[in-house]
């Protein structure tokens, strides 16, 4: 049945993110904008217990499942089970914390997009390996480095390498990398680890890529730089060099082998995990969208500037279609977003969805952040205000995990049923 | 729980209704737009779809067991996939039946409610817009003055669908400033039914002026007697309506230019593996999806009896736009040949230009 009803236990651990945010966010907000490096520690102590019980209920959830397929038990057929609300939940969390603020929010310790991956394609003893450190001890993060200096959304073109050594049993990882998001902190100033990219094999393009962990600490893997950003500038950005880095076999993810070449069957598997970062990144991008459209409206009101729904067009004032628009736009986009997530819960595949989601809520946070900027003029250009930060923050959505542009290619592909040779 | 799949039976009206829009609208519409007229044999056709009667209740003949806004919207955007003019006909008696099921007193339900759910198309309709550009629902000029246990009407209405046949046309005036409905039989002294307009796009459609002349009419009809009629709610289930109807054009268009795309070579290749056309129809892949659900978001706060008000306009406004954008990309993706009436793309940027002005003209 269409419904668009949230299951109380999430508008209750909303309702609790939201405050969070208020509390804990807003406050640092434009202080970490103004002093770019600097870490929301007291923040990121606060989310912590949080994280460590969230991963620790995933971690005994898959050992769970582990121990089942073990046993010989047949695993439960996806459509009986019923739907989980775990991706529901995590886009509401993203959504009320990036409402506090989207630089912060990226700056929450824990397994983050670099976890995901393991989470999707790792064996058990990989989660048990590498995702245990989230339930213990200090605060600890995860990263994930696709992106080269030649190439971001053209992978096929990867130059970083891991090469077998045999004798040892290693792989020796080569390459840069660059905009790694929590990369300092995921390869340097935490025990936490990388997920990295790199190809087996460069004559079989796609087929060769595979991912590979490295443990913060590595020998051989060094952050070169960090980046000054225009926007979300609590979350560090980095470049790593892996030169002859040695990490243990058992670190790939996924099978090593490479598949036929020039195939991109075992490239799919990999895509995947971006199926579902689409929509939490769109997640994203809608709570910066909500906190402007509210600042605007409240503004208005103080002024008191009231937007009359309902009147036929003649009678609206260019201010109320604005804002009318930035709120069609946003109701567009997490609308679009929610159906991405649910069906992500649903375990029903959703690859255009979620392109279709990220390319949507990157090109309306963009609007709708440039437009407060323009219809509350210069009162909020001064950096007093947020909106101006938020107009910067709001940009990287359109950019990261894939450029509105390549989330609108994958859309188009999809729809043609066009492969990369029909459409370019 | 959040959910985005229709039930069953909805999936099965669906499926039906596609069936319909395909087989027996689909071969016919572009004759009817050039000739401008709809035979009665399709409309008694589609009414046999049992769609208005389907959102009427049991104990007024109909065969609703929930009446459900979203069931509606659902059926709205088939029908115009397969044509807008030919679904607004069949949705008209909805004008007049959805406002007195929702408003009508137990007389009016009693009396009315029955005629459309007979197996004969029951012709019947609403005046709301006013032949100026001013137009606006809340601030109308044609009035009703109380006089004795009359009421008196007197004004102009335009884009009135099927006037000439209807039985029974709910006119809306201003009483006192503030905007009411009243029932008006074929037939009554005073209601004068102008001229067919001519329009851009659904030609196919019957509509007219209306004059009202001291119409006078017993003080009975005023739609939900003494307690009148919510605005308000009747624009809202109106916008829904005609939101989903700009999907279903949008759709239409959108769905011709993507196998156009894929069919027409030049350079040597589908000029859908041109980035700027492909990029196109993706955007419109877009726009379509979120259309539709900002439609079924308000529908379902309708039928869950929440405020629904701001999401509808919100909707509306949004799908005017949309179904622009989206039918003008139609007729661009097919080049010359979009503007050839041969193809069916430039109609569908006429009736989607439509949607802009169309207020309370469809109701599910």
């Amino acid at each position: 049945m269409i419904d668009f009803e949230l299951p109380d236990q999430i508008k209750q651990q909303y309702a609790m993110f939201r405050q969070v945010a208020q509390a804990s966010m807003r406050p640092i907000s434009r202080d970490l904008d103004e002093n770019e490096h600097e870490k929301p520690w007291d923040f990121i102590n606060q989310m912590w217990p949080v994280v460590q019980m969230q991963e620790a209920y995933e971690l005994k959830r898959a050992e769970r499942k582990a121990a089942a397929l073990a046993a010989g038990e047949k695993p439960a057929k996806p459509r009986k089970r019923r739907p989980s609300t775990v991706t529901l939940l995590m886009a509401h969390m993203i959504e009320a914390m990036s409402w506090g603020d989207a630089g912060i929010y990226l700056c929450i310790p824990g397994g983050q997009l670099g976890g995901e991956a393991i989470k999707a394609v790792g064996t058990i003893e990989q989660k048990r390996r590498f995702l245990k450190r989230f339930t213990e001890g200090e605060p600890k993060w995860a990263a994930m480095a696709i992106t080269e200096p030649c190439c971001g959304s053209d992978t096929a073109n990867i130059q970083a390498t891991a090469r077998l050594d045999e004798e040892t049993n290693e792989w020796v990882l080569n390459g840069e990398k660059i905009f790694v998001t929590s990369g300092l902190m995921a390869a340097q100033e935490s025990d936490g680890f990388v997920v990295v990219w790199a190809s087996v094999d460069r004559s079989a393009r796609r087929a060769g890529i595979k991912s590979f962990v490295v443990e913060a600490g590595t020998p051989g893997m060094k952050v070169t730089k960090t980046e000054e950003k225009l926007g979300i500038r609590a979350s560090d950005t980095v470049s790593i060099v892996f030169e002859e880095c040695r990490i243990p076999y058992d670190n790939v993810l996924g099978s090593p082998e490479v598949k036929k070449k020039d195939t991109t069957k075992g490239f799919k598997g990999v895509m995947k995990t971006f199926d579902a970062s689409r929509p939490l990144v769109a997640a994203s991008a809608m709570g910066i969208a909500r906190a402007t459209i509210e600042f605007v409206k409240e503004t208005l009101e103080k002024d008191g500037i009231e937007i009359r729904y309902g009147l036929p067009r003649h009678r609206l004032t260019g201010l109320e279609r604005d804002v009318m628009e930035m709120e069609a736009q946003y109701k567009a986009a997490w609308l679009l977003t929610l159906r991405a997530v649910s069906m992500l819960d649903e375990r029903r595949p959703n690859a255009i969805e979620s392109s279709m989601c990220k390319a949507k809520a990157g090109k309306a946070v963009t609007l709708i952040t440039q437009k407060a900027v323009e219809i509350l003029g210069p009162l909020v250009y001064s950096r007093k205000f947020l909106v101006e930060k938020w107009m910067r923050d709001a940009k990287i959505n359109d950019l990261f995990e894939g450029t509105g542009q390549i989330n609108t290619l994958i859309v188009a592909r999809r729809i043609l049923g066009y492969g990369r040779r029909e459409l370019k | 729980m959040i959910s985005f799949e229709p039930t069953e039976e909805q999936q099965m009206l669906i499926g039906a209704v596609r069936r319909f829009a395909d087989k027996e609208m689909r071969p016919v519409y572009r004759d009817f737009d050039e000739e401008g007229e709809i035979p009665q044999n399709l409309v008694q056709k589609g009414w046999e779809l049992g769609l208005t009667a389907a959102g009427i209740p049991e104990e007024y003949e109909g065969f609703a067991e929930e009446r459900s806004v979203v069931t509606g919207a659902l059926y709205a955007e088939e029908l115009a996939w397969g044509d807008l003019a030919i679904t607004m006909h069949l949705l008209a008696p909805g004008l007049a039946a959805y406002p007195i099921l929702l408003c009508g007193t137990t007389e009016q339900k009693e009396s009315y409610l029955p005629q459309f759910c007979e197996d004969e198309f029951k012709s019947a309709t609403a005046a709301l817009i006013e032949p100026t550009i001013r137009f606006d629902p809340a601030a109308l000029k044609t009035t009703a003055t109380l006089d004795g246990d009359e009421y008196v009407l007197n004004g102009n209405k335009a884009y009135v669908l099927l006037a000439e046949t209807a039985d029974l046309i709910l006119v809306y005036a201003a009483e006192d400033g503030a905007t009411q409905g009243f029932l008006v039989e074929r037939g009554t002294e005073g209601l004068e039914v102008g001229d067919r307009e001519k329009h851009m796009g659904i030609k196919a459609l019957a509509t007219y002026e209306l004059a009202l002349n001291d119409c006078r009419i017993p003080r009975a009809s005023r739609l939900g007697g003494e307690a009148g009629c919510d605005l308000g709610q009747l624009m809202t289930l109106s916008r829904i309506a005609t939101s989903a109807l700009a999907v279903g054009v949008a759709r239409a268009s959108y769905e011709y230019a993507l196998a156009y795309a894929k069919e027409r070579e030049a350079f040597g290749e589908p000029i859908a593996s041109r980035q700027a056309i492909a990029f196109m129809l993706a955007d419109m892949a877009v726009d379509i999806d979120a259309t539709r659900l900002m439609v079924w978001e308000a529908a379902w706060r309708m039928d869950q009896g929440k405020d629904a008000a701001k999401e509808a306009y919100l909707a509306k406004m949004f799908a005017d736009e949309m179904v622009l954008r989206v039918t003008d990309g139609g007729v661009q993706v097919l080049g010359g040949y979009g503007y050839i009436r041969e193809f069916p793309v430039e109609l569908w940027l006429r009736n989607g230009r439509g949607f802009a002005t169309f207020d309370g003209l469809a109701m599910v």
